[in-house]
């Protein structure tokens, strides 16, 4: 816990590195092609939304395993690439799970989880959740933690809880959802990281997208540097997932500049690596038509999900 | 490689700039000629500028000439009255046309600035160029505010200005804007290396409609900068660049009259405590000393870490160096690129291979380019101050680093340096922030952050740094003057002794006022003084450059003045006040005797009037919270100048002394001075006062002797900070030349008179403070 309350994170350092970030960093034609394919491929391709059904669902799950054209994906030589995974709520896994039958693909099936968004139901409910969606089938579980335990400080109860939530998991992996909008400073953001590693977490990732504030640069340096932190003290690599906040192709290559940079080539992999992102892929997929043919693409050209 | 293979790898690829534009820029400009009122010139005698990255020529530019130098100066001088005549705010709508155009052009300037210099596009995109006109719209808003905020001052005339090529379109910027912004007329060198931006800016001048003449550009090598500098006709030096041509400048303007500003090298240290954002202070470090190739005067070159976090600090380092990029400075994706010159490669090379058994050394495993002027980023660590590199500026992209206890040691290695351009600290602590940044020597500090620049903050340095401020209104004080016309300086000779000595009071022995103790002159020789009646008044002792020795080594020790709270030094100097009120007849009647006038009354009411005027500056001669554009603030803080020595004048023996040292103790320094050399005994009396008002011992030295024999002792003294010569005996000249050795401030009076019942003004509360910007970014 002593490491947990050393470490700092200076806001407007942190603000300054990710707003040159994009000016030091250019990537062009076949590299820029090549990395947009490679964020699509780290794409948990999402829906989170009340009024789901499984139709909705079906329609995300076929994107994900067909994300772009086939023929634009023969001419760049990437044919069958998939988004990382597909992320629904725990009722959807199961029409997630028919629909990749009838298609015959296997792809990651990503729930969230623990009372999600807010994780305020009975803490044994929320445990509870986890095993059913395991059981019914997902094989990553994104939970929230009590934003409670950053904010006073309770870095024991933070431990604990994410501690239980990781035994739930059983062999799903587990990534641990901080609420980066809703806890207060970078600083807590780089505490709770912490804590949530050192409990078990094999990702880390932002927000819910139901809060104000989702994914930022600045969140994500502080994120990753503590990824990065552990890793250096304990030799185990978690991986990252920013989730809302951004939707351009544009903001996909910063953010894998941003990995590249401070984490090094081995985070450029859906293993761990992951955008939690819903309009993302229409962007990219309309680059990745301009980079073919030279011509600024249109939406509708594109198969919706 | 294919999209599958990129996929894999997930390299950068290139990312290059095109250079389309300004290489048809060149192709229709080149070979480039002088920018003398309002038009090119053809090209004269010429040489090649080069590509440092590719070693590939640019352009012929041409070398000015003697004459050509000439013809730049005349251009300025006649066209200087009627620009400085034109209403700010006309000069300020030519100033705004600039910066708009410096916006229009942007693209062609960066490309230009890296193809010339080296340096990464992102820089001249991103940083230098944005700056530029950054420099130009303040500037402009100064021209507009000048006559309503700056009524007491005016153009000092004609400027020549010699800029360095690490920051070439920024540099001349930052000297041009403030110039011409303020009624002065300008004749710019850039440095050899780098001529193409300069050359691109007198388009714009005449895109501007500048009138012809407020600007000319004569390009050359250290041949054109010596003839502006030894020009008569120009009025002031600005000069940025190495301390060693300083120092040349420094003594060549020696006497001359010209004013001087010199902005120069540096060896400012990167302090990080072990409560600092680690992984941010390292990537300060990036910019601190891989920002243009390390090629920054102020970068942070000596890195100070607290020993507990050191390993740990060096470890993530030399991970972050591992991704630097170093290569064509036209890529996009560039973080390092060419060094200036094979010159300037050589020269680095050659230092870090004879200091680099001091330390221990670590090249970024970058992959280097085959070709071109290249450098990898360095760090030696485990070195002591001791070692040549953690003194001697290397001006690359080399960092030497060592480590401290406490926050005072590190306080102390800072501190421990010929330099004061620039420091920088990381800590999370804003107790120790705050407690520091004034205790470092440096004209500007930066706290969790580096290189941070902007026109409304004053940036330059103390010590071998140079002197004088750039950008702020504390940046005009070095282009304009206080109005006025002065008067030749009328010598007064000090009284001869009569054939028929009057002697009749009891003998007093004057002596010399030293760490707060009455003290006997070295030498062991004295003076009498006599009343021009013939009355024997006194002796007084002669001082030698011992004498100046003890003085000086009082008055620095004497630093809890300097710490000493204003409001303390306000009391005290009331108090001198006072006391001096209260034998205020005895003091008349001094001066009276000494001179044979009847003013002794009127200047001892004035010298009285003078200490309360400088107690109550104490504390209100405030600083600034600049608007700099970030969330955070630049505070502008007045700071004592250190040591000062002091030449007093003649014509008023009490006041005179009194007005150089009223405003510089107020302001928290500590002073030598020199007593009228004609009427000294006004100035042996006063110590009596200050021995009775709660002066600390060593805060204000007194000495008597001849100004012309102890100028040179005073303003050779590597400890002394700056030297006010006004003195009425001739040694304005002596004095700035001695004053080369440490470059101390200077403040002489080139044998002009002064009315010292006038003497109140702000001018030298300015003398004697300087200003340290610290910036301090926040946020939570």
């Amino acid at each position: 816990m002593d490491w947990v309350r050393s470490v700092q994170a200076n806001t407007s350092a942190i603000e300054r590195r990710c707003a040159s970030l994009p000016g030091r960093r250019s990537v062009k034609k076949a590299h820029q092609a090549a990395w947009l394919l490679k964020a699509i491929s780290m794409i948990d391709l999402t829906t989170l939304s009340g009024d789901d059904t499984a139709g909705r669902v079906r329609r995300l799950v076929a994107k994900a395993a067909q994300p772009v054209r086939p023929d634009l994906l023969d001419q760049l030589g990437m044919t069958g690439l998939t988004t990382g995974a597909v992320c629904v709520y725990h009722e959807m896994i199961e029409p997630a799970r028919a629909t990749m039958d009838q298609l015959g693909v296997t792809l990651p099936i990503a729930a969230v989880s623990t009372g999600f968004p807010a994780g305020l139901s009975p803490f044994h409910l929320r445990v509870e959740e986890i095993r059913e969606s395991v059981k019914a089938g997902a094989t990553e579980i994104d939970i929230v933690i009590s934003r409670r335990h950053v904010l006073t400080g309770n870095w024991q109860a933070l431990y604990d809880e994410m501690r239980t939530f990781r035994d739930a998991c059983g062999d799903a992996h587990v990534k641990a959802i901080l609420a980066t909008g809703e806890l207060g400073s970078l600083r807590n953001v780089a505490r709770a990281s912490l804590v949530c590693m050192m409990a078990g977490a094999d990702f880390i990732k932002t927000s819910t997208g139901k809060e104000s504030v989702n994914a930022t640069l600045p969140v994500s340096l502080v994120m990753i540097r503590a990824i990065r932190d552990y890793f250096d003290r304990t030799g185990y690599r978690v991986g990252y997932k920013p989730a809302g906040g951004f939707s351009k192709a544009k903001d996909a290559i910063t953010y894998l500049a941003l990995i590249k940079e401070e984490l090094g080539n081995d985070w450029l992999s859906p293993h761990l690596f992951r955008f939690g992102a819903s309009s993302l892929l229409g962007d990219i997929e309309r680059q990745l038509e301009h980079h073919l043919t030279g011509h600024y693409s249109a939406g509708y050209r594109h198969p919706i999900g | 490689m294919t999209i599958k293979e990129i996929f894999e790898t997930m390299d950068y690829g290139l990312a290059p700039e095109s250079a389309t534009e300004a290489q048809s820029w060149i192709a229709a400009n080149a070979p480039f000629g002088l920018y003398i009122d309002g038009k090119m010139t053809k090209a004269g005698d010429t040489f090649a500028t080069n590509n440092p990255a590719h070693g590939t020529e640019l352009a012929q530019v041409t070398q000015a000439s003697p004459d050509d130098v000439e013809r730049a100066v005349t251009a300025a001088r006649k066209a200087q009255p009627k620009w400085a005549a034109l209403p700010g705010h006309k000069r300020a709508q030519y100033l705004y046309a600039l910066a708009r155009l410096v916006q229009k052009h942007a693209r062609l300037f960066a490309v230009l600035e890296t193809m010339d210099n080296g340096k990464p596009i992102r820089e001249s995109r991103d940083i230098d160029i944005p700056l530029v006109a950054r420099h130009f719209y303040y500037h402009a808003g100064m021209a507009q505010l000048q006559d309503a905020e700056l009524p007491d001052r005016e153009a000092l005339g004609v400027c020549g200005q010699i800029i360095p090529w690490n920051f070439p379109l920024l540099m001349l910027a930052w000297k041009i804007a403030p110039a011409i912004a303020m009624g002065n007329t300008v004749v710019l060198k850039p440095a050899e290396f780098t001529s193409l931006t300069a050359l691109a800016f007198a388009q714009i001048c005449n895109e501007a409609g500048l009138p012809k003449g407020v600007v000319n550009i004569v390009t050359g090598d250290g041949r054109v900068g010596e003839a502006i500098v030894n020009h008569e006709d120009i009025d002031k030096i600005a000069f940025t660049g190495s301390t060693e041509v300083g120092r040349l400048i420094r003594r060549a303007t020696a006497g001359s009259g010209k004013s001087l500003t010199l902005e120069l090298g540096g060896k400012s240290p990167y302090i990080v405590f072990d409560d600092a954002d680690i992984d941010s202070a390292i990537e300060g470090l990036v910019d601190a000393i891989w920002f243009n190739q390390g090629q920054v005067c102020c970068a942070g070159s000596r890195l100070l870490v607290q020993e507990g976090i050191a390993d740990r600090f060096y470890a993530k380092l030399k991970t972050r160096m591992s991704h630097l990029r170093i290569g064509d400075p036209m890529d996009k994706s560039i973080d390092v690129g060419a060094v200036i010159d094979p010159s300037q490669l050589a020269t680095v090379t050659k230092m870090v291979e004879a200091g680099r058994h001091d330390g221990v050394v670590y090249h970024a495993p970058c992959a280097m380019p085959e070709n071109g002027c290249y450098y990898p980023p360095t760090l030696i660590t485990n070195m002591s101050p001791a070692a040549t590199l953690m003194q001697e500026e290397i001006f690359g992209p080399v960092l030497v680093a060592t480590t401290f206890r406490t926050p005072a040691e590190a306080i102390e290695v800072a501190n421990n340096t010929r330099y004061g351009l620039a420091a920088t600290l990381w800590t999370e602590n804003v107790n120790l922030a705050l407690d520091i940044a004034p205790k470092l020597v440096a004209g500007v500090v930066w706290v969790n952050g580096t290189n941070m620049f902007d026109a409304a903050a004053g940036f330059g340095g103390v010590r071998e740094s140079g002197f004088g401020r750039e950008g702020g209104w504390e940046g005009l004080m070095a282009y304009t003057k206080p109005r006025g016309k002065s008067k030749t300086l009328k010598p007064i000779a000090p009284v001869v002794a009569p054939k028929d000595a009057k002697v009749d009071a009891l003998d007093r022995t004057a002596k010399f006022y030293v760490g707060g103790k009455q003290a006997r002159p070295d030498s062991g020789y004295s003076q009498a003084i006599w009343s021009p009646k013939g009355a024997l008044l006194g002796h007084v002792g002669i001082a030698n450059r011992k004498d100046i020795r003890n003085a000086v080594e009082a008055a620095t020790g004497a630093t809890g003045w300097t710490k000493a709270t204003a409001h303390l030094r306000a009391q005290i100097l009331y108090y001198i006040g006072e006391n001096l009120s209260a034998r205020a007849a005895e003091f008349a009647g001094r001066i009276d005797a000494m001179t044979g006038g009847n003013g002794g009354k009127k200047e001892v009411e004035a010298a009285i009037s003078r200490l309360f005027t400088y107690a109550a500056w104490a504390d209100k001669y405030d600083g600034a919270a600049k608007p700099v554009p970030m969330r955070g603030v630049a505070l502008a803080m007045h700071e004592a100048v250190g040591v000062i020595g002091g030449f007093c004048p003649d014509e008023a023996p009490l006041l005179g002394l009194i007005s150089l040292m009223a405003p510089a103790i107020a302001m928290g320094n500590r002073v030598v001075l020199v007593a009228s050399e004609a009427y000294p005994l006004a100035a042996t009396d006063f110590y009596q006062i200050l021995d009775t008002s709660d002066l600390p011992a060593g805060v204000v030295n007194i000495v008597t002797g001849p100004h012309a024999d102890l100028a040179s002792p005073m303003a050779g003294h590597l400890n002394v900070d700056a030297v006010w010569a006004h003195s009425g005996a001739d040694i304005s000249a002596l004095v700035e030349r001695e004053s080369a050795g440490n470059l101390k401030r200077t403040w002489v009076n080139n044998a002009q008179s002064r009315d010292w019942t006038a003497s109140e003004s702000k001018e030298f509360l300015m003398h004697a403070t300087e200003v340290k910007t610290v910036w301090v970014p926040y946020g939570e």
